[in-house]
């Protein structure tokens, strides 16, 4: 049913050096803004946040994905969304018996490809845009979830591993009533 | 399939209404209607509104099995109103005529959605998530769109 020439999003890719040197430029514009690491860390997850919100629209769009059946099933589209958007396949492991939290492991981490992280700066969360627009996202589809960084390459790990845990499933908002 | 276009002469679209997860109107537009309510349009959109989620939550509760999509359209002697709802909750509610088949009506929302809503009103940098749509360019490529659809049919 689509019209033929109206997608263009998939011809529109940019070059991956280009993509890291853009986001090093503007995490180096938020430190220079903000006087406290964690304050940096806190934009970053809240700019994140701002882009998950508006970037599942374009996941379910073009997966013409529905709900999802349990978490796994989550973890595998938050892999294809990877996939999707920064062209990354992160390895799913490390469920937890519950099955409410899992880790996504980065071979490589395309955000911080040329990044050396400065001793002063050792508590810096440089991919923390990640964790944010990975809660903005699932946010829209009923899930609420926590996700920060267990191990980072910038800080002398061996991987890259960004873990997720499932809080609470949102329910449809009751419409307010007026009588 | 000459017959098939036939009966698709017949089709027209008389309004649209979306609707984000929290029930906010976010974009109305009508291509044909004659017959007003009294109501303002938020007052009718909240209406709408509740409507659909009292009949959501109805009709999941008297489903015999479990199902996934639920609640989708219901068929009046005028007009057929449909819903279709994203995995994100957004609302896309369609009245038509009678001649459309739930299902073309379905392909049209969903490909509303993709290639209307979220390319104009999600990529651009202008709108506010929650915020009734206001960019004229949405507008008129929504208008276009469903224009330009085999559904589409001014019968004035």
């Amino acid at each position: 049913m689509s019209r033929p020439g109206s997608r263009t999003a998939d011809t529109k890719k940019v070059s991956g050096e280009l993509f890291s040197l853009t986001y090093g430029a503007l995490v180096a514009q938020i430190v220079k803004d903000y006087q406290s690491v964690e304050d940096v860390n806190k934009q970053l997850e809240k700019m994140g946040y701002n882009i998950g919100v508006r970037i599942i629209e374009d996941f379910l769009a073009r997966t013409k994905e529905g709900k999802c059946t349990d978490f796994r099933d989550t973890a595998e589209k938050v892999q294809m969304g990877f996939k999707m958007f920064i062209n990354v396949s992160p390895t799913i492991t490390s469920w937890t018996s519950a099955s409410d939290e899992f880790s996504l492991i980065f071979e490589s981490n395309p955000l911080a490809e040329f990044v050396e992280l400065p001793d002063n700066y050792s508590h810096l969360k440089y991919s923390n845009i990640l964790c944010g627009a990975i809660r903005g996202a699932l946010e829209m589809v009923h899930l609420e979830v926590a996700a920060w960084f267990a191990q980072d390459n910038l800080k002398g790990d061996n991987v890259t591993e960004l873990r997720v845990k499932f809080i609470r499933k949102i329910e449809d908002t009751v419409p307010a009533g007026d009588d | 399939l000459i017959l098939l276009d036939s009966l698709l002469q017949e089709m027209t679209i008389y309004n649209l209404y979306l609707f984000d997860r929290d029930g906010t109107l976010l974009f109305y537009h009508e291509w044909i209607r004659t017959k007003y309510t009294s109501m303002s349009k938020g007052e009718e959109a909240k209406l709408l509104y509740g409507m659909l989620f009292s009949l959501k939550s109805f009709c999941a509760k008297l489903s015999p099995a479990d199902m996934k999509t639920g609640f989708m359209s219901y068929k009046t002697s005028i007009y057929r109103l449909s819903l279709y709802e994203t995995a994100s909750s957004l609302k896309f509610v369609v009245n038509t005529d009678n001649e459309s088949s739930q299902q073309e009506i379905r392909d049209l929302m969903c490909s509303l959605y993709s290639n209307v809503y979220v390319e104009f009103a999600i990529k651009s940098p202008m709108s506010v998530p929650g915020e009734m749509v206001t960019s004229n360019l949405f507008r008129t490529k929504v208008d276009q769109f469903i224009k330009s659809s085999s559904l589409y049919k001014n019968t004035e």
